[in-house]
C-alpha cells in the first residue's frame, strides 16, 4: 500500500512537472466575445502578437455566461497555465477569491483592480482618450452639438462619457452635449438596432458628431451616422477602416499591449496595479489613412498640444469612477 | 417641443413598431391556430443571420429576404414537427428552438465569414433602402396629414409598408376565407373541425408556415433594412416583446397594429428623455418606459381593461379520439 502510494505520489509530482514545464499562458475573453472588433478582439491581438515573435502557444477561452467565469479560471489555472490573463471589470470579484488559492500563478485583469500579491491590474485612462476624442468632435461640429451613445448604463462607460464632456467644452465651451445610453442590461451591448434609432434621435437634436462607447450596439451608431452623412467616433479599437469618410476617429485602448507585455514577461511577470494613460500610450486616439482627411493639420497640432499638457499634469481630466459624479454635463 | 419633434419620435415609432408587428401577426397565425410560439425571437434571429449573410453573397437584398424567410420556416416546421406531428409541448419546444437559433446564427456566420459571428457589412442593393412614397413633397403643406404623410409614412424601407399592409389581409384571411374560419376553430376547437373532415394537423403546419413567413420578414428588415448586416443577438428580446403585444391585441389583427404601434412610441419615447422632460417637466427614466409594454400586458392579462381571452384549444396538442 503505502509502495503504491509512493508511486501515486511520484507518478502526481511527474504531471505537475510535465505541468511547469509547458507554463503557456493563457487568456481568458468576457462575454462580449473574442471578435468583438474591440475591446476583446484588441486583447486577442496582443496574445497573437507575442505568439507570432516567440514561436509560442497560448491557451484561450471564450465566457458563454456568468456562471462559467470561476470554473473557467480555475480550470485554466489547474492547468498549469502562467500567467493567464482576463479581459473585463466583471472577473475583479472572481479572481479576488481564486487568486489566494493559487499563489505560484500569475494572473493579469484588464480593466478592474484586484489587490492581491500575484495579480496585475491593467487600467486605462480611459477619460483621457475621450476628452481628446471630445475636442476632435467639438472642432469637428458645425451645428455646435454632439452626442455620445454609451453601450450598458454602468460606472466604467459614465467615465468615456464624462471625460468627453470634458474635452467638447475645452474646445468649445458653448457646445451642447446630447448623451444616451442603449440600456441597463448586458443586452445593451448587443443591441444595434436601438443604437441605431438613439443615433437617429441625437442627428435630430442637432448633432453632427457622435461617439459611441457601446460595444457592438456601437457599429450601429457608426452605420447609420455613415448614413445619415453626420461623423462619428469608434471607441477601443481603431475603427476607422469600418466607414471612411465618417468616422472622424476612434479612442483607442491599447489592451493589445497590455495583453503582449505580460505573456512577454512570462512567469516572472511583475504584479501590482498598472495605469495606462497617455503618458505611457495606454491611450491614443486614431489617425490613419481613412480619416487624414477629416482632421486638420490645425485640430491635430491643437489636440496634441493638449495630449502633453495631460500627460504633464497641467491639464487634469475628472475620472469619473473617483466619485460617481461628472462636474460637468 | 415642437411639431417636427413629435414628428421624428412618430418616424422612429414606426420604425421601431415594424419587426414588432411583423412578430405579432406571426404569432397571431400559429396561436390563432393552437400553437404557443415562443420561438418567434429565434425565428426572426435565424431569419436576420441568413438574409444579411445571403444578401451579402448575393448583392440582392431580395434574395436575402427570401433566404431569411426559407430559415425562418425550417425553424417554423422542426417547431410543428415537435408540437404537432410529435405532441411535445409547445413552450419547451419554442424555448429550446431560441437557445439553438442564439447558437447557431453565430457558429454559422463565424464559420462563414469569420468575423466573430458578425455578416460583412451591405450595401448597395444589398440593403433595403428608404424609398419616398408618392406625392410626399407635394403633399407635405397640407397642414397635419401632409407632414405626417411626408415625413412619417414616407421615408422608410418598403418592408414597412408590406407590413402594414399585412394588418388588413391578415383581417381579410381571418374573418372573410374559409381558411381563416377553419384557423380560428382549429384553435378553438379542433375537435369540431377534424368532425367536419378537415384535417387539423393540415391547418395547425399551414397556420406555422405563415408565422416562419412573416418572422423571415421581421429579422430581414432587421439585419438588411434597419442595419447594414447581422450582430449576435441583435433581436434582443423583440420576439418576447411582440408576444406581449399579441395578449394586449387579444389575438386580433387591428388590434396588433395598435398595440405594436404604441409598443414602439414606447420605446421610441424612451430614447428622447429630454423630450419628456421638456413636456410632462417630470423626469421619467428610460427603462421605466422600456418596461411598459410588459407592465401594459399584465393589467390587460389580469383584466382590467376588457378582457383577454387566448383560444381555447392554444398550447394543447390534438389528439384524435379513436
Amino acid at each position: 500500500m503505502t509502495l503504491m502510494k509512493s508511486f501515486l505520489g511520484a507518478a502526481a509530482g511527474m504531471a505537475l512537472m510535465a505541468g511547469a514545464a509547458a507554463a503557456d499562458p493563457a487568456i481568458i475573453y468576457d462575454l462580449g466575445g473574442k471578435f468583438d472588433k474591440s475591446f476583446n478582439e484588441a486583447a486577442f491581438h496582443g496574445a497573437d502578437r507575442w505568439a507570432k515573435e516567440t514561436g509560442g502557444k497560448f491557451k484561450e477561452l471564450e465566457m458563454q455566461s456568468e456562471a462559467q467565469r470561476e470554473q473557467a479560471l480555475r480550470r485554466l489555472a489547474e492547468s498549469g497555465a502562467n500567467p493567464i490573463a482576463m479581459t473585463g471589470f466583471a472577473f475583479g470579484d472572481v479572481l479576488n477569491t481564486v487568486a489566494p488559492d493559487y499563489p505560484k500563478t500569475k494572473f493579469v485583469i484588464v480593466d478592474a483592480v484586484v489587490d492581491q500579491p500575484n495579480v496585475r491590474s491593467v487600467v486605462f485612462q480611459e477619460e483621457q482618450g475621450s476628452y481628446l476624442v471630445g475636442m476632435l468632435a467639438a472642432m469637428a461640429s458645425k451645428t455646435g452639438t454632439v452626442g455620445f451613445v454609451g453601450g450598458m448604463d454602468i460606472p466604467l462607460i459614465r467615465k468615456f462619457g464624462c471625460g468627453y464632456v470634458q474635452g467638447v467644452k475645452a474646445a468649445k465651451p458653448d457646445a451642447k452635449v446630447v448623451q444616451n445610453f442603449v440600456g441597463t442590461t448586458p443586452s445593451a451591448w448587443n443591441d444595434p438596432v436601438k443604437a441605431s434609432e438613439l443615433t437617429k434621435a441625437e442627428i435630430s437634436q442637432g448633432a453632427d458628431v457622435i461617439y459611441a462607447a457601446a460595444g457592438q450596439s456601437g457599429l450601429g451608431v457608426l452605420q447609420t451616422a455613415a448614413d445619415e452623412k453626420v461623423k462619428s467616433i469608434g471607441v477601443d479599437s481603431n475603427q476607422n477602416h469600418l466607414h471612411p469618410g465618417s468616422v472622424l476617429t476612434s479612442m483607442v485602448k491599447r489592451v493589445d499591449n497590455a495583453i503582449y507585455d505580460a505573456f512577454k514577461e512570462g512567469d516572472a511577470m511583475k504584479t501590482g496595479t498598472d495605469v495606462m494613460g497617455l503618458s505611457n500610450d495606454g491611450v491614443a486616439f486614431a489617425m490613419d489613412d481613412n480619416n487624414k482627411d477629416l482632421i486638420t493639420p490645425a485640430m491635430k497640432a491643437t489636440v496634441d498640444a493638449v495630449a502633453e499638457k495631460i500627460k504633464s499634469g497641467e491639464i487634469k481630466v475628472h475620472d469619473y469612477m473617483t466619485d460617481n459624479t461628472c462636474p460637468i454635463e | 417641443m415642437d411639431l417636427s419633434t413629435i414628428y421624428e419620435i412618430l418616424a422612429s415609432a414606426l420604425r421601431m413598431a415594424t419587426p414588432l408587428l411583423f412578430a405579432c401577426l406571426a404569432g397571431l397565425y400559429s396561436e390563432r391556430a393552437g400553437v404557443f410560439d415562443i420561438g418567434l425571437e429565434g425565428k426572426m434571429l435565424m431569419a436576420a443571420m441568413t438574409s444579411a449573410a445571403v444578401a451579402y453573397l448575393t448583392g440582392s437584398a431580395w434574395i436575402g429576404l427570401g433566404a431569411g424567410i426559407v430559415a425562418s420556416l425550417i425553424f417554423a416546421a422542426i417547431h410543428g414537427l415537435a408540437s404537432i406531428t410529435f405532441r411535445g409541448n409547445q413552450l419547451i419546444s419554442g424555448v429550446a428552438l431560441n437557445f439553438v437559433a442564439s447558437g447557431a446564427t453565430i457558429l454559422i456566420s463565424q464559420a462563414m465569414f469569420g468575423q466573430g459571428g458578425r455578416t460583412p457589412p451591405l450595401n448597395g442593393a444589398a440593403r433595403f433602402h428608404e424609398m419616398t412614397l408618392p406625392f410626399a413633397d407635394a403633399l407635405r403643406p397640407v397642414p397635419v396629414l401632409g407632414p405626417l404623410y411626408a415625413d412619417v409614412l414616407s421615408g422608410n424601407a418598403i418592408l414597412v409598408y408590406i407590413a402594414l399592409l399585412c394588418v388588413p389581409l391578415s383581417w381579410w384571411v381571418l374573418y372573410r376565407t374559409r381558411f381563416g374560419l377553419r384557423l380560428r376553430a382549429v384553435g378553438e376547437n379542433p375537435e369540431s373541425v377534424d368532425t367536419a373532415g378537415v384535417s387539423v394537423v393540415r391547418l395547425r403546419y399551414g397556420a406555422l408556415m405563415i408565422t416562419g413567413i412573416l418572422c423571415g420578414f421581421a429579422g430581414a428588415y432587421m439585419s438588411t433594412a434597419l442595419q447594414a448586416g447581422f450582430g449576435r443577438e441583435m433581436t434582443a428580446g423583440r420576439g418576447y416583446i411582440a408576444l406581449a403585444a399579441l395578449i394586449f391585441a387579444k389575438w386580433r389583427p387591428w388590434y396588433a397594429l395598435w398595440a405594436t404601434l404604441l409598443f414602439g412610441l414606447l420605446q421610441a419615447l424612451a430614447l428622447r428623455p429630454d423630450v419628456i422632460q421638456g413636456a410632462l417637466h417630470l423626469a421619467i427614466p428610460g427603462p421605466a418606459l422600456d418596461a411598459m409594454p410588459y407592465i401594459l400586458t399584465v393589467i390587460v392579462l389580469a383584466g382590467f381593461v376588457g378582457k383577454a381571452i387566448p383560444p381555447r384549444a392554444g398550447g394543447q396538442p390534438y389528439v384524435k379520439e379513436r
